[in-house]
């Protein structure tokens, strides 16, 4: 298995973990991840402001995978879904691609349609037997207490996403970290949104958004939150101390990637899994596993 | 909320919005609310309301809508797009309207910032030679500071 790996904007910049412990898990699975250097932002960001230029900027990224004949491995959710979503309408030989393309003559480039968007959790849970995952497994995870966020763009909208998980009861990320031997925790608005992308918009309705569920975790027990977007880690890892204060809380709940989840059951230490570039500090959560 | 007077309407702006992707079927909208009962925002602050809004839209308060704070607040969760039973793309017509308002010169500071961010950087947060050094001693490799690219992509 060979991909372009998207990183985006945020992971390379803000969740050097995330990457870190992706890149572990990837190659222990003989996942290779191919670096584009030319990958510009998958487009999501302007979406809101100005769509046009959003899927120019997605469609020249899949021009990119394109050259090199390989599809896309993303770890963001929100590249994911605007990826997914150009490459979608690209599609067909129609008239959406000739006029994308006469966008894309600009820079010399010419998207012919086939290259596969998909997230690395999407691609562990289609494409690996959960056997065969668990061979690579050296430590048992019981005794953690692990409630699951899908977030949004990881599994919506169900139309570009082939029906992989089901948007009303997902279950892709649960399964695999059950296969850890951690208990998974089900919880109350479980496919709420973090918030994160008000932030730019207005902070304090991005925060209450995140407040909710922050709640919710904690009530039902859970001592751990996972998650597949470095996005919705800024609202609940980044952004947990000033909303604890903001509306006077206390969670005191680490927040870990799914790689983190599934590298420290495949025995990697806490360097190679960025554990130490968590903010919420995963120590005391975690000490039973590591010597 | 107020009542609105039925002079400042612009029917024709159903119309126009229809056009946009995301547009195509938005007046099959029955007002069920599943949209604004499902929505994560509208259950910690009822100014966002997508029912609302599709109504104003419908009715052609376009100069309410543009000029409002919250058409900015949909995160684009697609909650309501999945669950509506009319088959509106309710979070694609949110994105058409919030284009629409952009092109009409209403939007917050911050999405107008991160459109020039990006049209200019190629990237939310541009990578300087500190991040790489970061990512060195992490052991994983350079990120390029620039992406040239976007001057030819999107022309000032």
């Amino acid at each position: 298995m060979k991909y372009a790996f998207f990183l985006g904007c945020t992971i390379p910049a803000r969740a050097r973990n995330y990457e870190l412990s992706a890149r572990k898990v990837a190659e222990k699975l003989d996942i290779e991840l191919v670096n584009v250097e030319k990958f510009v932002c998958c487009g999501f960001p302007v979406k809101s402001s100005d769509i046009l230029s959003a899927e120019i900027m997605g469609a020249y990224n899949l021009c990119l995978a394109q050259e090199k004949n390989l599809d896309i491995l993303t770890l963001c959710s929100s590249c994911a879904s605007a990826l997914t979503e150009v490459a979608h309408k690209l599609a067909e030989d129609g008239p959406a691609r000739k006029e994308m393309n006469k966008e894309l003559s600009k820079v010399g480039l010419e998207y012919h349609g086939g290259v596969k968007v998909r997230h690395l959790a999407r691609i562990l849970y289609e494409d690996i037997d959960s056997e065969e995952l668990k061979k690579h497994f050296k430590k048992d995870l019981s005794g953690l207490k692990i409630a699951s966020h899908y977030g949004c763009h990881y599994i919506k909208p169900s139309e570009i996403y082939d029906g992989f998980d089901d948007v009303e009861d997902p279950k892709s990320i649960d399964a695999l970290v059950s296969l850890t031997g951690a208990a998974t925790v089900d919880y109350r608005n479980k496919k709420r949104c973090c918030g994160g992308p008000l932030l730019p918009v207005n902070e304090d309705v991005a925060s209450s958004v995140s407040k909710e569920k922050l709640d919710d975790i904690s009530e039902a027990g859970a001592n751990a939150i996972c998650l597949v977007c470095p996005f919705c880690a800024v609202m609940y890892d980044g952004n947990q101390k000033s909303i604890e204060s903001q509306f006077g809380t206390s969670y005191n709940l680490p927040v870990l990637y799914l790689t983190q989840v599934l590298g420290l059951a495949m025995g990697f230490d806490r360097k190679e899994l960025g554990l130490n570039m968590n903010v919420v500090k995963t120590k005391e959560l975690l000490k039973d596993y590591f010597e | 909320m107020g009542s609105l007077s039925m002079d400042r309407a612009e029917p024709d702006f159903k119309n126009e919005l229809a056009k946009q992707p995301g547009g195509e079927n938005f007046a099959a909208c029955f007002a069920c609310g599943t949209c604004t009962a499902s929505c994560p925002v509208a259950a910690v602050n009822e100014i966002f309301n997508p029912r609302r809004i599709i109504r104003l839209a419908l009715y052609g308060f376009k100069e309410e809508l543009f000029k409002s704070d919250f058409i900015w607040l949909c995160s684009t969760c697609y909650a309501c797009q999945e669950r509506c039973p009319q088959g509106v793309s309710i979070t694609e017509l949110m994105t058409a309207i919030k284009n629409m308002a952009f092109k009409a010169g209403y939007a917050p500071s911050g999405i107008k910032a991160q459109n020039d961010l990006i049209k200019g950087e190629g990237r939310i947060y541009p990578i300087d030679d500190f991040d790489n050094k970061k990512r060195e001693k992490a052991g994983l490799p350079a990120v390029p500071t620039s992406c040239p690219v976007v001057e030819e992509l999107f022309p000032q």
